[in-house]
């Protein structure tokens, strides 16, 4: 048992306190990703005591000569029976800098569906490769997803670094490999970091037997990633979650703390996607296109002067436009125009076909929508070849984990963004009408994997991509 | 506030901001949900989301207590004060009316967690809730590391942990059939540190028990069991006076406490980062009883 040291709360306040990070894992089988997971886990403290006698004991049991850190990520009986992992599991840890959310993303069973997943709402993607077997055909599937789905930053962790001698050839080779992917997928901020996650080389702690790599930690790289830029630097996108219109006379004891509202009082609850937002800015509510101006930003703790991407507050506007759920207020400057005709990509995460003519449900930021399937104009081929980009083939169905481009015609317009710009609201969901369940995974516009990006304009029939180095 | 504000949000705002969309959305979109409070620390907290998020307007859903009828006294006087301070409503379904009628059966251990299913279900069909809000985090145990925020129940209250929608961006997907119903966990996000930190930035109150107080105990099991009416001392038990706080609130009859000192929220900020055993390990009987403990419990239905 490591000497676990006081972490003195760094969260006096709401406004003061560290900052928190969502990222996201995904590797091979055996690339030692559960290890990885668990020293993330194990050295920051974040495992606790009970938890590690647990694993201690379940090690001795397999014969084991070492505590076994993977067991630490173990989730339903059913992985602990098949020695595998099932379904996206979120695991926590903190510094005194920042907390992080960690989507842990199972390799082999349905990769694409929970990689999807885990990337959706990740602001980092971590990969894993054997510093043995270097970049393989499941990290270039991940790549690309990682790239499809706009992950801002991707780091490599090239582990198992102990079992090459800790060489730095080995890992120059495999990070030269690695660059030149990421680039021809569009990915441009990318790092490497040699690790054995099993010895705790540069994971948290700098190792010594690495002395020719001057580059962060893994958990150090994650501490200092900034992740303010993207999207409170975008125009402003705030789907409105309902109308605030308080009709009972009175307060709750608790909102005593609150400022008090007239009786005529009317705002819209969101949460703001992207963006910023002050008192006297002009907005357009969505699809209406109808303009007013933002008169106060409304919370329990008092009106603010800004409100940022990832905030939930209420705003008030200085007219009374038709505003109700399912609108968005957008920055005057390019707002999404309302289309009926919706070309995106789909990763597709059902085990039942997606056929054309099938008749869906769009779920895009607070509203829904019924939509009929026009056409299915290719599906991504992730088998390629190192060095070449994937490629898309023509298909009548898409079937799970397939990646598609097709074209949706909705029956009421949507003011949906492309999601190569506007991540939150470039992003919808198809919705089975029937049953409810979650089919598919939609981003709105041309692909937003960048070299593939000419195939989708409209002089090109998309599908007839070539194999090679993308534009 | 000036352009400083354009650093990043902090941990707690934005965990706060994803716990307010997450209960706006359920009440925009289902007809009829219900959340459950018990009165423990992350139900309180989220009441008070929930009170945040619909503010000026009052919450525009009721409360549910299922009360095993082994409730901390101090814990059931709170969460008849918390109801009036948020301006809510609550409806109590309580175990003992199940046991003296003959539907439920007390068990041999004496334990009525598991018994609180039944109640729950009943009063989920009675009152056609098509949205049920629980206090549960991914941090409390490993099955519940795999759930996600809209988690669906099929008509027994079943949960299906290897057939799980898909939970993409924010967009939260809460169809579902007739007779099916969402467990909706707005904290999923939230670990045991950030519900403290979250109760001192927002001096949110919570059950005395919470805080260091002397009470009358025994080790039992290699744990601190409050010696009362419900688990009243075996014999050959030494019974100590000791200074002692819950971790949980849970059935007093398999929740034990944990020796401290710490009486104010600081001091409990600063044990919990301290603290070497996790919050369930360290004071739920119920979860030790087997490995796979909480999932089991869950696929039948318990929150």
């Amino acid at each position: 048992m490591p000497q676990r040291s006081a972490v003195l709360s760094p969260n006096a306040d709401l406004t003061g306190g560290r900052t928190l990070l969502r990222l996201a894992t995904a590797g091979s089988v055996d690339d030692g990703k559960s290890t990885l997971v668990g020293r993330l886990l194990f050295d920051t403290n974040s495992v606790l005591a009970d938890t590690l006698d647990h694993v201690e004991q379940v090690s001795r049991r397999k014969g084991l000569n070492r505590t076994d850190l993977a067991l630490l990520t173990d989730g339903l009986r059913a992985e602990r029976e098949q020695g595998i992992t099932i379904d996206v599991a979120y695991r926590y840890f903190a510094t005194p800098a920042r907390k992080f959310i960690l989507a842990d993303c199972p390799g082999h069973v349905q990769y694409t569906r929970n990689t999807v997943t885990g990337s959706s709402t990740a602001d980092v993607i971590v990969l894993l490769v054997d510093a043995r077997k270097g970049v393989v055909e499941q990290t270039r599937r991940h790549l690309a997803v990682a790239s499809l789905l706009r992950v801002p930053h991707v780091v490599l962790v090239v582990n198992k670094i102990d079992l090459v001698n800790y060489s730095e050839d080995v890992f120059t080779d495999i990070a030269t490999d690695f660059a030149l992917m990421a680039r021809s997928l569009g990915v441009l901020e990318t790092r490497c970091i040699p690790v054995s996650a099993t010895e705790g080389d540069n994971v948290v702690t700098r190792s010594h037997r690495t002395p020719w790599y001057e580059g962060p930690t893994v958990l150090g790289y994650l501490e200092d990633i900034d992740d303010t830029r993207l999207a409170v630097g975008a125009e402003l996108r705030f789907p409105v979650q309902h109308v605030v219109r308080p009709q009972s006379a009175g307060r709750a004891p608790w909102a005593a703390r609150a400022p008090e509202v007239n009786g005529d009082y009317r705002g819209y609850a969101g949460k703001i996607e992207s963006g910023r937002v002050r008192p006297g800015d002009e907005v357009v509510v969505l699809p209406r296109g109808s303009r007013a101006v933002v008169e106060a930003i409304d919370t329990p703790d008092g009106p603010l002067d800004l409100a940022v991407a990832g905030q939930s507050v209420v705003i008030r506007l200085n007219t009374d436009v038709d505003v109700s759920r399912g609108d968005i207020l957008a920055a005057t400057d390019a707002p999404p125009a309302p289309i009926r005709d919706l070309n995106a990509t789909v990763c597709w995460l059902a085990e039942r076909k997606l056929t054309v003519g099938a008749r869906v449900l769009v779920q895009h930021g607070t509203s829904i929508t019924k939509a009929a399937v026009r056409s299915i104009e290719g599906a991504l081929d992730l088998n390629f070849e190192a060095g070449t980009v994937p490629c898309w083939r023509p298909t009548a169905a898409l079937t799970l984990n397939d990646i598609g481009r097709i074209r949706l015609a909705l029956a009421s317009p949507l003011p949906i963004d492309s999601y190569r710009e506007h991540r939150a609201t470039g992003a919808f969901i198809i919705v089975d009408d029937a049953d409810g369940w979650t089919l598919g995974a939609g981003l709105a516009g041309p692909t937003p994997l960048t070299a593939t990006t000419a195939l989708t304009s409209k002089s090109e029939p998309h599908y007839l991509a070539q194999q090679g180095k993308g534009p | 506030m000036s352009t400083d504000q354009l650093r990043p949000l902090t941990e707690l705002q934005a965990l706060e901001s994803e716990s307010i969309h997450i209960i706006r959305e359920v009440a925009a979109t289902f007809a009829s949900p219900i959340m459950l409070f018990s009165g423990g620390k992350d139900s309180v907290v989220m009441l008070h989301l929930a009170a945040k998020a619909f503010w000026p307007a009052p919450i525009p859903f009721g409360l549910l207590h299922v009360d095993t009828g082994h409730n901390f006294p101090e814990v059931l006087q709170f969460r008849d004060e918390a109801v009036d301070f948020y301006a809510a409503s609550i409806k109590i379904a309580a175990v003992q009316n199940y046991i003296d009628d003959g539907r439920l059966r007390e068990r041999p251990d004496g334990t009525r967690n598991p018994l609180q299913t039944l109640p729950l279900l009943d009063a989920i069909t009675d009152g056609r809730h098509d949205a049920v809000f629980g206090g549960g985090r991914r941090d409390e145990e490993r099955a519940r590391a795999k759930e996600r925020v809209f988690s669906m129940r099929d008509e027994f209250g079943q949960w299906e942990p290897r057939n799980q929608r898909p939970e993409l961006w924010s967009l939260y997907n809460g169809r579902h059939l007739p007779g099916e119903h969402v467990r909706v966990f707005p904290l999923s996000n939230w670990t045991e540190l950030d519900v403290w930190d979250y109760i001192a930035a927002e001096k949110i109150n919570v059950p005395t028990i919470y805080y260091a107080h002397e009470r009358a105990v025994t080790v039992r099991d290699g744990m601190w069991i409050a010696i009362n009416e419900v688990t009243p001392a075996r014999a050959g038990e030494v019974i100590e006076m000791r200074s002692v706080r819950y971790r949980t609130v849970g059935d007093m009859s398999c929740t034990a406490a944990v020796l401290s000192m710490a009486s104010t929220v600081q001091d409990v900020i600063t044990e919990v980062g301290l603290s070497q055993l996790t919050e369930r390990g360290a004071t739920r009987a119920d979860d030790r009883l087997s490995e796979a403990a909480m999932e089991d419990r869950k696929r039948e239905g318990y929150f």
